[in-house]
């Protein structure tokens, strides 16, 4: 399989990274050498195997349901690019 | 041993033999510490650091040196160490080498680097690494390259004017690229790193210093900037096979705030070292004798076979019949986990923040100024594969692959095979610029011998065993059982005292 123009801007959005039309070429041709370089796995007979999901056979551990941390709202928000009050603050979102 | 060492040979030390030194009060941690901040400083044209801490190193040694007389010195006191820019450092800039997360200061300490301090360490700063560790070469960094403190006989590579290098420089690996060259040019007395698909070992060869990359599990990812979930690991990079063994313990280690990190005891590592390996099985993989493998590497690879063969280990050949498809199952399941964990960089809640017209042009313009040409790549290739239609087609089948590729290992463990040697990497270091300009794919190549490993979970140590006709270093790799990573220290000390050390002689950076 192999990506057209138009499925690399829409992967880019997807991705919320912002592509110039101009770069859209190159891009193109990177994405499909890797997706040329995967396609070898089409050859392996997968029918009956269980796709991995831990490379170690664990239980899953639940930690205990009770409050161990917190009351640190401005170390969170210290680091934000803009905050206000121990709120994060993002350009307007409802009109 | 240490009698009349002047104060800038300290560095030359090992971990092992900085750590008896202490003890023996033949210096002070303060001195030690001090030798190091000094080297750092002479070695800036390198670009291994991409922050020094000397004030915090020496607050740290001051309070080594009073446990150290106080008896109360913990198995890592005073020995001053590089930590990857990969691990959150509380009060302590901490990057990832990306732009995108700016001056990102963490208010938490990364659970590995809280047990180094917890038992003595000394922090000299942050070490370059590839962009969120997605490379081979340590060029992704937006930090700029780091230089191997190797060059090719006959280089052009010198210091030159103002504190500059000049020539063609040799990459160090990566993506834990800072962490292998600050090791080999004596800039710390080892390392942490960590290892996606061969970012621990790779570096490792390329310059001549020992990196073991331990079982999924076996350290805490807490506190580590995320690539990868389910195949990053931590682990040190260091000077020789016994200073990692010393590292490891002290890394691993059960953390309740990771769930895959496992409730097993930690062993000491270092009674592991200098074992007999009389009686081991050592399977040699008949599929990674790939078609125009480097002929050096196959001889380095015979000579290994015949030192554990002469340390009275069992040779056999072994098959994994699934090895090729590693890489580029890798190269479906990496990025796809890669493209989840970077939805964090938005620009809201740390780092940087480009503005648009609404929140979606903001994160878009935030992303595309933050993150470089490789991470974008990767995040889109993640996102793709993952996208409604395709995840079948690739996710899911690549994950089957990875389940074959598990059960590859497990029926030759069951066979009574010990441990895995294979090459380290299919050459040795290369020069800046020279790969991946034109094909992202050519780079990918560089880890074709380490990414089975992670995608089956293994342990895993690169060893340097040898140099090439260029003088390079080059590395030999041994897989192991799951959490046997002391049948590898066992193993790779055969090795090492089989090839011998390979320090960097002349300091000719500084």
């Amino acid at each position: 399989m192999s990506v057209d123009a138009a499925t690399v801007k829409r992967v880019a959005h997807l991705s919320r990274i912002a592509v110039d039309d101009a770069d859209v070429p190159k891009l193109q041709g990177e994405l499909n050498a890797i997706l040329g370089f995967v396609e070898q796995l089409n050859e392996v007979n997968v029918s009956g195997v269980e796709p991995m999901t831990s490379v170690t056979p664990m239980v899953m551990k639940k930690r205990q349901d009770i409050v161990n941390d917190g009351e640190i709202a401005s170390e969170i928000v210290a680091n934000a690019p803009a905050s206000e009050d121990d709120y994060f603050m993002v350009p307007k979102v409802i009109e | 041993m240490f009698s009349d060492i002047p104060v800038t040979d300290l560095t030359r030390l090992t971990l092992t033999e900085a750590r008896d030194g202490l003890k023996a009060k033949q210096f002070s941690a303060t001195e030690l510490t001090k030798a190091h901040i000094a080297a750092v400083e002479q070695a800036r044209a390198l670009n291994a650091y991409v922050l020094e801490t000397p004030e915090h190193a020496l607050k740290q040694a001051a309070a080594s040196d009073e446990r150290l007389a106080k008896g109360e010195a913990g198995p890592l006191e005073g020995l001053p160490l590089g930590i990857k820019d990969l691990f959150a450092t509380k009060g302590v800039r901490t990057t990832a080498c990306s732009r995108i997360l700016g001056n990102f200061v963490p208010p938490y300490e990364s659970t590995v680097s809280s047990q180094l301090w917890r038992d003595g360490a000394v922090m000299l700063g942050k070490l370059n690494n590839d962009e969120f560790a997605m490379g081979s070469s340590n060029e992704t960094s937006a930090f700029g390259p780091v230089v191997n403190p190797w060059r090719r006989q006959g280089s052009n590579v010198g210091a030159g004017a103002a504190g500059a290098i000049e020539g063609n420089h040799l990459v160090p690996g990566g993506s834990s690229g800072g962490s292998a060259a600050a090791v080999a040019a004596h800039l710390c007395l080892a390392a942490t790193a960590t290892d996606t698909g061969g970012s621990i070992r790779q570096p490792a060869a390329f310059t001549g210093t020992v990196g073991i990359k331990p079982t999924y599990g076996r350290c805490s990812r807490w506190g580590i900037v995320a690539f990868a979930s389910s195949l990053d690991q931590a682990g040190p990079i260091g000077k020789t096979v016994r200073d990692t063994a010393v590292m490891l313990r002290s890394m691993a280690g059960h953390d309740p705030k990771d769930t895959t990190s496992v409730d097993m005891t930690v062993p000491d590592y270092e009674a592991s070292v200098g074992r007999s390996v009389k009686g081991m099985r050592i399977g040699i993989p008949k599929e990674y004798r790939l078609e125009g493998l480097n002929a050096e590497i196959d001889a380095l690879w015979q000579q290994g076979i015949d030192w554990l063969r002469a340390a009275g280990a069992e040779i056999v050949e072994i098959s994994l019949p699934h090895s090729k498809y590693a890489l580029p199952a890798y190269y479906i399941v990496a990025p796809a986990e890669a493209s989840s964990n970077l939805a964090r960089y938005d620009g809201v809640r740390y780092g940087l923040r480009e503005q648009g017209r609404d929140i979606i042009e903001m994160y878009e313009k935030t992303r595309a100024a933050g993150f470089g040409a490789e991470v974008k790549r990767r995040i889109m290739i993640g996102t793709y594969v993952l996208s409604s239609g395709y995840y079948d087609a690739y996710y899911l089948r690549a994950q089957k692959v990875r389940t074959l590729i598990k059960r590859d290992f497990e029926a030759v463990y069951d066979q009574g095979i010990d441990a895995v040697l294979t090459p380290a990497t299919p050459s040795s270091a290369f020069g800046i610029g020279e790969k991946g300009s034109a094909d992202p794919v050519e780079m990918y190549l560089n880890d074709v011998f380490t990414v089975t490993v992670n995608m089956a979970g293994l342990p895993g140590i690169a060893v340097p065993a040898g140099l090439d006709s260029q003088g390079l270093p080059l590395g030999l790799q041994l897989i192991g059982r799951p959490f046997d990573e002391e049948t590898l220290f066992s193993l790779g000390q055969v090795i090492e005292e089989a090839a011998g050390r390979f320090p960097v002689g002349e300091r000719w950076w500084a």
